[in-house]
């Protein structure tokens, strides 16, 4: 099997992972037009509190994915009764400013308690390793990334398209002066949805790392590459994530494999390009 | 003009020294390096080794009290660097600077230490020509080509021809790559393949896969500290690669103790070269770790043992000039040092103030249920390879 | 309420450009440090370079509604242009200043016409796509750059022959901060007048501005390239007074430091950039002082404090704070 798919198979996972990462941010951005700067801090929450429940208290790795996923949703509500919903209407720049001060208090935080070295994780064996398939090795914890973020996806399909919810989340995010009008209590949704999307930033933070690792900085790290899916995606759009995650995936891996001098730059030589073709985004709104 | 400020540095310098003499004796050593951001943790390390020297031996030498001023880098910022290196001089009374964890931050810094006519002394910063930059510079770490052309040699010296070399996007990378190659290839290697990572890379899976598919004997690896060792080991074990058949080498990073928790067993058999291993084995090294453990809860590595043998250095040299912080008195008074450290014997060259030691290669094998590095073979007394060509 | 009459648009512009006490009270501060806080000179002309830079990106933030966060770019090009010329043996630092400028503002023209063309989030990701897309570029051409070690070899030589750069900073600071007030000046007279008025009319409503004769991407164009040609000049004045340059003068975190600075300071004011530069590079010096390890903690709660109380920024407060005190400036 030509090793190109193997490439592809390692793009698709990192692909999954921006994904995790990043519908949460596309949906709140698209839905209530708050710039939270601090969304990969969320995701940091949740890989941290993997660390300590399997260091620190011997916790198995699946049994603290739901975990992290939950502490990441429940600091999200917390922060936005406290803070976030007063700024709903300030202008975008107090808001990244709002933001951003939130991010330094986490990495400080982050770099307090945990320390600034990089966080290690004892993976149970059968993630550890690769599967040999028609020649190409497929490491066990890319297919079982892939799986998790597959299943994600559906499910979030699945609620956005057939369930009541679904269907007041895409009428606030596509006309939300109208949403209201019809008596759907946006504000509500708002909460409900931010909460579940730094709920799977902070899953996806569990799960990125054993693939990229955790330390303080991640927070801002990955906010570049959340900013790039997001605007790359369009605002709002579940699908639109997933599309530009795969594509940017694919395009970073490929390019590193295939020509390693602009392997690093491709992602941002691709991202500028579909911005130029689509400013609002591959399914935002025009 | 020009004798109106040398006028007014004059004076200054005046007004510091009797401040300096009113303080009764006091050096100060202005500590500049990164205490906050990516590379928060090397500077931690340093600064313990400081504190443990320091403990140890007493904040009194030579009759002066030891005063230790620090100040944040905060990462790759040369004219921050610069600005605080000045700083430590002009507003803290400082005599001494150390520290210097990256390259531009201490070759910034020289410029001050070689205006102002300060002792400075390099605790980590590894690229060869940084103690050219003042004349009153001395380090106690290591230089890239120092441990990476002598692993080069070694390479073709234990079999293996064909070579193919990644490193890390970036100045101490394309040293890695650049004395590795040279050292291996004057031995008469074959370089099969080479490629470069962008620095903050964290899936090498595609670059990997390429060296694989070049099928080299061996995989010439230069990472810097920090998450990426341990995705390198990790990624390895997943596509296959059998380090005994492909021989995994790499600068000491790769296998630092944080990056053998990370990758765990994948990194059975990966050979590095080195300059300093806390589990090195001699009297001095074994109770150097105990009195870290104690005091730190951790275990010393390179950045630790740098900045322990700094404060030794300054201390040795103050003692030498009776508490004389005079820039050329303390410079020659270190040149020619020769101690033993935890990491070994070492000694400061008198023709270039660079640090000549022992370097180690070493093997990462499974010791009583833990991963260590085993040091199998070594190589004494080695000199920066570059400067000792440049002279020629 | 005042009970002032509308006057004319060109008593208006009179009003606006007359000097207030406030101003001159400012610019007579600036004279103080090398009297009272001489240890502080060096830190002082970082100040002034960056408050430069600032007030470059409050141009096209603040005034035009143009976010860049890659605007470190021009500062870049600037300091490295500064930079070379100096090593390659033409050491003088005013007609450096004056080639890295126009170095910085050719690249300026060059991207405004990508530049002009978006809005909103995508000309945010476009211009932070450029930026990344410098760095790295100047990371591989290391033979030019000097890449990761920075560059190697610049001397600066005193200027007008006579000044040269001290230990303690005095030449760098009074060379840093009579550019900063020369610049300053033409940008005061640029905001204030029609094109001024014409960019707060593009930040508002850019759509609507070709419908009363303003054209708005021509417009755009001419304040991006200005803007580029002041941060390259910033750029410059660093490479020349710390005669080091090193890829993180065009990096990214060099680009969102800028921004959070104007945005503390307050947009849209003149002075809301030279303000927030000081501010938050004191605020630094300080915390980092005080706790070298967990300052980042500090500054974070500094700035939420200031997006909680003061939503215009530091300047902004100060005007509500002035108007309720009824003070007429």
């Amino acid at each position: 099997m030509p090793s190109v798919f193997g490439v592809l198979f390692d793009g698709v996972a990192y692909g999954m992972l921006l994904f995790l990462l990043s519908v949460g941010l596309s949906v709140t951005l698209g839905m209530m037009n708050f710039v939270n700067l601090a969304h990969c801090s969320f995701a940091m929450l949740g890989g941290y509190v993997t660390v300590t429940l399997m260091n620190a208290f011997g916790w198995p790795f699946f049994a603290t994915l739901p975990v992290a996923f939950i502490a990441a949703a429940a600091a999200s509500v917390v922060l936005e009764r406290a803070f976030f919903r007063r700024f709903y209407n300030a202008s975008d720049l107090n808001q990244c400013l709002l933001t951003i001060g939130i991010v330094f208090v986490s990495i400080a935080s982050a770099a307090y308690i945990y320390g600034t070295d990089e966080q290690p994780v004892q993976l149970p064996s059968y993630l550890r390793g690769s599967i040999a398939f028609l020649g190409l090795d497929f490491a066990n914890y890319r297919l079982f990334l892939i799986a998790t973020a597959l299943l994600i996806t559906i499910l979030l399909i699945v609620t956005v398209e057939m369930t009541r919810f679904g269907a007041q989340v895409r009428a606030a995010v596509n006309n939300q002066r109208m949403a209201r009008g019809l008596g759907i209590n946006v504000d509500g949704l708002f909460a409900i949805t931010f909460a579940l999307g730094s709920g799977l930033a902070g899953l996806g933070g569990a799960l990125a790392i054993e693939m990229v690792g955790l330390d303080p900085s991640f927070a801002f790290t990955y906010l570049i590459y959340v900013l790039i899916v997001v605007s790359v995606g369009g605002l709002g759009s579940i699908t639109g994530s997933f599309a530009a995650a795969m594509l940017l995936g694919v395009s970073d891996m490929a390019g590193k494999y295939y020509v390693p001098a602009i392997g690093s730059v491709l992602i941002y030589l691709v991202m500028m390009v579909m911005i130029m073709w689509r400013p609002t985004g591959l399914f935002g709104r025009r | 003009m020009r004798r109106l400020t040398i006028a007014i540095i004059a004076i200054t310098a005046a007004g510091l020294a009797a401040k300096t003499a009113a303080a009764q004796g006091t050096v100060k050593i202005g500590v500049v390096m990164s205490y906050s951001g990516q590379f928060a943790d090397p500077g931690a390390q340093i600064d313990n080794g400081i504190k443990l020297y320091m403990k140890q031996h007493g904040d009194t030498v030579a009759g002066k009290k030891i005063e230790i001023v620090r100040k944040d880098n905060g990462g790759i910022a040369p004219d921050v660097a610069k600005r605080l290196s000045q700083e430590v001089i002009v507003r803290d009374g400082a005599d001494v600077l150390a520290g210097f964890d990256l390259t531009p931050n201490a070759l910034a810094a020289a410029d001050v230490s070689e205006k102002a006519k300060k002792f400075m002394v390099d605790m980590n910063a590894a690229t060869s020509i940084i103690t050219t930059k003042s004349p009153y510079m001395v380090r106690t770490s290591f230089t890239v080509p120092q441990l990476n052309e002598t692993l080069g040699a070694w390479a073709y010296k234990n079999g293996l021809r064909k070579v193919y070399t990644l490193v890390s996007d970036f100045g101490p990378g394309y040293d890695g790559e650049a004395s590795f190659q040279k050292g291996f290839k004057d031995a008469g290697g074959e370089i099969v393949g080479a490629a470069r990572y962008p620095v903050a890379n964290l899936d090498f899976t595609p670059f990997l896969q390429r060296a694989k598919d070049a099928s080299p004997d061996g995989i010439y690896i230069w990472v810097p500290g920090g998450p990426q060792p341990a995705a390198i080991g990790k990624t390895l074990k997943e596509l296959g690669v059998d380090p005994a058949k492909t021989r995994i080498l790499g600068q000491g990073e790769l296998t630092q103790e944080e990056a053998l928790k990370g990758m765990g067993d994948a990194g059975l058999g990966i050979i590095t070269a080195f300059h300093y291993d806390y589990n090195h084995d001699s009297a001095m090294n074994k109770a150097f770790v105990a009195a870290y453990q104690a005091e730190f809860k951790r275990n010393p590595d390179m950045f630790s043992v740098g900045g322990y043998d700094g404060m030794h250095l300054i201390y040795e040299a103050l003692k030498k000039t009776n508490g004389d912080t005079d820039a050329e008195a303390l410079t020659n008074a270190a040149k020619g040092m020769k101690w033993e450290s935890p990491r070994g014997p070492m000694s400061i060259d008198p023709d270039t103030r660079d640090v000549i030691q022992t370097v180690y290669v070493r093997r990462v094998e499974k010791v009583g249920g833990k991963l260590v590095n085993v040091e199998f073979d070594k190589v004494e007394n080695v000199k920066d390879p570059f400067k000792a060509r440049m002279k020629n | 309420m005042t009970s002032e009459t509308i006057a004319g648009p060109v008593q208006q512009f009179q009003a606006q450009i007359r000097w207030r006490w406030s101003e001159v009270l400012f610019w007579l501060a600036t004279l103080l440090p090398p009297v009272l806080v001489p240890s502080y000179l060096v830190l002082a002309s970082q100040i002034a370079i960056t408050a430069l830079f600032a007030l470059s990106l409050d141009l096209i933030l603040g005034f035009s509604g143009i976010i860049s966060l890659g605007h470190a770019a021009y500062f870049g090009v600037g300091a490295y242009t500064a930079g070379l010329l100096s090593k390659w043996g033409w050491g003088e630092p005013v007609s450096g200043l004056l080639i890295a400028g126009f170095a910085a503002g050719l690249l300026g023209y060059v991207t405004s016409f990508v530049i002009a063309r978006f809005r909103h989030l995508a000309l945010i990701m476009i211009t932070l796509g450029l930026g990344l897309l410098l760095q790295e570029a100047a990371n591989s051409a290391s033979w030019l750059t000097g890449g990761f070690d920075g560059l190697q070899g610049i001397h600066t030589w005193p200027i007008f022959q006579k000044f040269d750069f001290d230990l303690y900073g005095y030449t760098a600071y009074s060379y840093s901060l009579a550019v900063l007030f020369l610049v300053f000046l033409v940008a005061r007279r640029l905001i204030h007048s029609p094109f001024g008025l014409a960019l707060r009319g593009i930040r508002e409503n850019g759509q609507r501005m070709p419908a009363i004769g303003a054209p708005m991407h021509a417009h755009i164009r001419t304040i991006y390239t200005i803007a580029a040609i002041i941060a390259g000049i910033a750029g410059a004045m660093l490479a020349q007074t710390t005669e080091t340059v090193s890829l993180e003068a065009l990096g990214f975190q060099r680009s969102a430091d800028v921004v959070v600075m104007l945005i503390l300071g307050g947009t849209g004011r003149l002075y809301g950039g030279l303000v927030g530069a000081a501010v938050y590079m004191v605020a630094r010096d300080q915390f980092s002082g005080l706790n070298p390890q967990y300052w980042y903690f500090w500054i974070g709660l500094l700035l939420i404090a200031v997006v909680m109380l003061l939503p215009n920024g530091i300047l902004g407060g100060l005007a509500l704070l002035a108007r309720c005190l009824g003070v007429r400036s």
